[in-house]
């Protein structure tokens, strides 16, 4: 039967370069419509919700839309919540090309930070910034790299589920952070709130001009393209994908399945580290627990809605971060609580999950000849 | 397949745009045409039971003085978002007044605002304001040592093993004071009386105040009280173990029926009913504004069924002389390695400001710093 109607369908074809580039683009489209249906079907069910709460869902949106994208203000808002999301969403994204769901970046973020700053103290007195931040990023690569890096050991040499180890180890860097800030690294100039010694405004990374937005997204960006041609145009990205396709298949035809998976690790861990960089020397300045925000969680939902796909996060990301730069206007505007963005997320990401299993079950999106 | 993930990537930002454009329907502005805008960010949700709950019950009453618009809002992490989120209140709000309300937010967010914005006044509700800072930006405080002093008053006169327990987040120095404030006043009225505080290291970390409170009855404490974020966790346990307590920051007597005796609490409706009064006759706010019963910046909780009526005389009594100005710290008081830290005769000042560099637990109380 399968040969019939292939044999149909190359017949009919033949001769007809239109119907086959319509065909094609018919397939294709699955990509793009599946995820906007699902964004749709969560905004139908978000606003029953609202309305259920007897709130205009024409004014939630309304408000989204200004507090989030309506104005110059709020995109700068949007982009400064996007920016550690960015990182934090690739140090999911690359495992997840491995098969591996590493979802403690909020680990490496706090130990990236917190290595960042700690190197620092020494350097601040003598060091001239061009020189600091590179020091700086690199501490805060290697902590965020080794850390991650080790979950993808324990997974391959002694077969640790990384989900679960990364998210333990995420309270293992807490509790590194808090000793090291309350005890022998603590600013005794600032008694209530035990932070670092401040790296000082004058090493501090700036804004892009114009801006209040700063440079860690525009390094966030390249680093989501570097990531990508790494992933999709070379040979370690390819060799990677196998192993997240086939673990044994992987193994069967020679490759390194546990070097692999422990650089990707790496790598994933140096994003939520630089994140962690960047946190420190564009925001705060030191490390102290507000490195503790959730970017690393956040993090997850962005990757998993952009199926992981480095160049995909930016905008995800973006747009994220635009829910929740409105989400305070909602609150004073609406008079909602502060969950009700979440449980927008939280439904998006629901309906986009279960959107992912009619992938190829739709007729529409078939030729007449496939199974 | 990379020319499908190409094609996602512009679609989720046309889906974005379609999704949250759908309505373009007249927005809820604001009220206010003339009158003042405020706006009041927490770091947690509003009804903790606590430091948040405090200053919300203020905001309901300042959203009751005709003219003054009040936005709040809740949650807001002590990072860039909260910068943001001020910065959103006076852009797309039009706040002229901001309160910060959380330790964290005064540097660099609200240091870095009150520069970009000199025409809105920023206040912080911690003492750090100095006159390098920014003119407009400024700090209000409540002493509430001296509503923990009128606690200990009423704890000492309701314990019968004579040892009060003290659930602490930090060891740091305003709730170091307020841990031996407490003390004081049970000193006052029962000499006998210690207090044993347990740190919990976090300032909310629930499963580790109760089992801290737990530990304290096991111990022997029959009357609890803490310096947490939110003490809803604390006074639970404590009317769940049936002994008695006293609250901290805001009202937590409905949480304990039976044992309730009183609490110490902000009143933070007195100042930002001053500041948005003095905003709307365009006086000048002050950058540093603090205080105690004497201003009506702290109060205690109303008595609950666990206050006795000879806990409630020394209460009031002592309320009314604190409030005159009489010192809580009147020597003879050691510090706990038994090292004098006033002589006989001597006291401090209830604002003198030696007590706000507190690194020290005194005599009678039981536990460590470190």
């Amino acid at each position: 039967m399968v040969d019939v109607t292939k044999a149909d369908r190359l017949a009919s074809g033949q001769g007809s370069a239109f119907a086959d580039t319509l065909d094609r683009f018919r397939r294709s489209s699955e990509f793009v419509i599946m995820p906007i249906l699902a964004l749709i079907v969560s905004g139908v069910l978000f606003s029953i919700f609202l309305l259920a709460l007897g709130k205009s869902p024409a004014d939630f949106f309304s408000l989204v839309w200004r507090g989030g994208f309506g104005t110059s203000f709020s995109w700068q808002n949007t982009l400064v919540r996007a920016s550690p999301l960015i990182f934090t969403a690739l140090c999911v994204a690359i495992p997840a090309r491995l098969g591996l769901v590493i979802i403690g970046g909020e680990g490496a973020l706090v130990l990236g930070g917190f290595a960042a700053a700690a190197i620092a103290i020494p350097m601040v007195p003598w060091a001239p910034a061009p020189l600091l931040l590179p020091v700086m990023a690199l501490a805060a690569i290697v902590a965020g790299g080794i850390w991650i890096g080790f979950v993808g050991a324990l997974r391959h040499y002694r077969g640790v589920n990384e989900t679960i180890a990364s998210l333990l180890l995420f309270y293992i860097a807490v509790s590194i952070l808090n000793f090291f800030v309350e005890g022998a690294l603590r600013d005794p100039s600032d008694p209530n709130k035990p932070s670092t010694m401040p790296i000082g405004r004058d090493n501090m990374i700036g804004a892009i001009p114009g801006t209040d937005v700063h440079w860690g997204l525009v390094f966030g960006i390249v680093l989501c393209i570097l990531l990508y041609l790494l992933m999709n145009r070379t040979t370690f990205g390819f060799a990677a994908r196998i192993t997240g396709g086939n673990l044994r298949a992987a193994q069967a035809q020679g490759l390194p399945v546990g070097k692999l998976m422990v650089i990707s690790c790496a790598i994933a861990g140096a994003c939520a580290g630089l994140a962690g960089f960047f946190e420190v020397t564009a925001i705060h300045g030191k490390a102290n627990a507000s490195l503790i925000a959730g970017y690393g969680f956040t993090g997850i939902l962005v990757s998993f809605l952009a199926r992981h796909n480095p160049l995909v996060i930016v905008p995800v990301a973006i747009f994220l971060g635009g829910i929740a730069a409105s989400g305070g206007l909602v609150q004073r505007r609406m008079d909602l609580p502060d969950a009700t963005v979440l449980v927008l997320q939280g439904l998006i990401f629901v309906v986009l999950l279960v959107s992912e299993t009619f992938y190829g079950r739709l007729p529409f999106f078939r030729s007449k000849g496939d199974l | 397949m990379s020319k499908f993930e190409l094609n996602r990537r512009s679609l989720l930002k046309t889906s974005a745009a379609g999704l949250l454009g759908l309505s373009a329907a007249g927005l809820p502005r604001m009220a206010s045409a003339a009158g003042l805008t405020v706006g009041i960010v927490y770091v947690g949700p509003r009804d903790d039971f606590g430091w948040n709950q405090a200053h919300a019950v203020a905001a309901a009453a300042l959203k009751e003085v005709p003219g003054v618009t009040v936005v709040e809002e809740e949650n807001v992490p002590e990072t860039i978002a909260v910068q943001k989120s001020m910065e959103s209140m006076i852009n797309l709000d039009g706040a002229e007044l901001i309160f910060a309300t959380s330790f964290g937010y005064y540097k660099p967010f609200v240091l870095d605002l009150a520069a970009k914005y000199p025409d809105v006044q920023f206040r912080h509700a911690a003492p750090l304001w100095t006159d390098a800072d920014p003119k407009n930006a400024g700090s209000y405080f409540g002493y509430l040592d001296q509503a923990h002093y009128i606690d200990g008053v009423a704890a000492g006169l309701s314990t019968t093993t004579n040892k009060l327990g003290f659930v602490a987040a930090k060891p740091i120095g305003t709730v170091l004071r307020n841990i031996n404030s407490f003390l004081l006043g049970a000193k006052k009225v029962n000499p006998n009386a210690t207090v044993q505080v347990i740190f919990t290291g976090e300032w909310s970390m629930p499963v580790r105040e109760a089992e801290a409170a737990n530990a304290l009855v096991d111990a022997g404490c029959d009357v609890l009280t803490c310096h947490v974020d939110g003490p809803k966790v604390v006074i639970e346990t404590a009317e769940a173990r049936g002994i008695k307590c006293c609250g901290h920051n805001a009202s937590q007597a409905p949480l304990a029926p039976k044992g309730f005796i009183t609490g110490a609490e902000y009143k933070w409706a007195t100042i930002y009913k001053m500041f948005a009064n003095d905003l709307t006759e365009g006086k000048t706010l002050p950058n540093f504004t603090g205080g105690g019963f004497d201003l009506d910046f702290v109060q205690s909780t109303p008595y609950g069924a666990g206050a006795t009526e000879a806990a409630i005389a020394a209460a009031d009594e002592a309320r009314v002389a604190v409030k005159a100005g009489k010192p809580i710290f009147t020597g003879p008081i050691n510090k706990q390695d038994g090292t004098p830290l006033l002589a006989a005769g001597a006291s401090l000042d209830n604002y003198d400001p030696s007590l706000d560099q507190t690194d020290y637990l005194i005599e009678g109380v039981i536990g460590s710093i470190t």
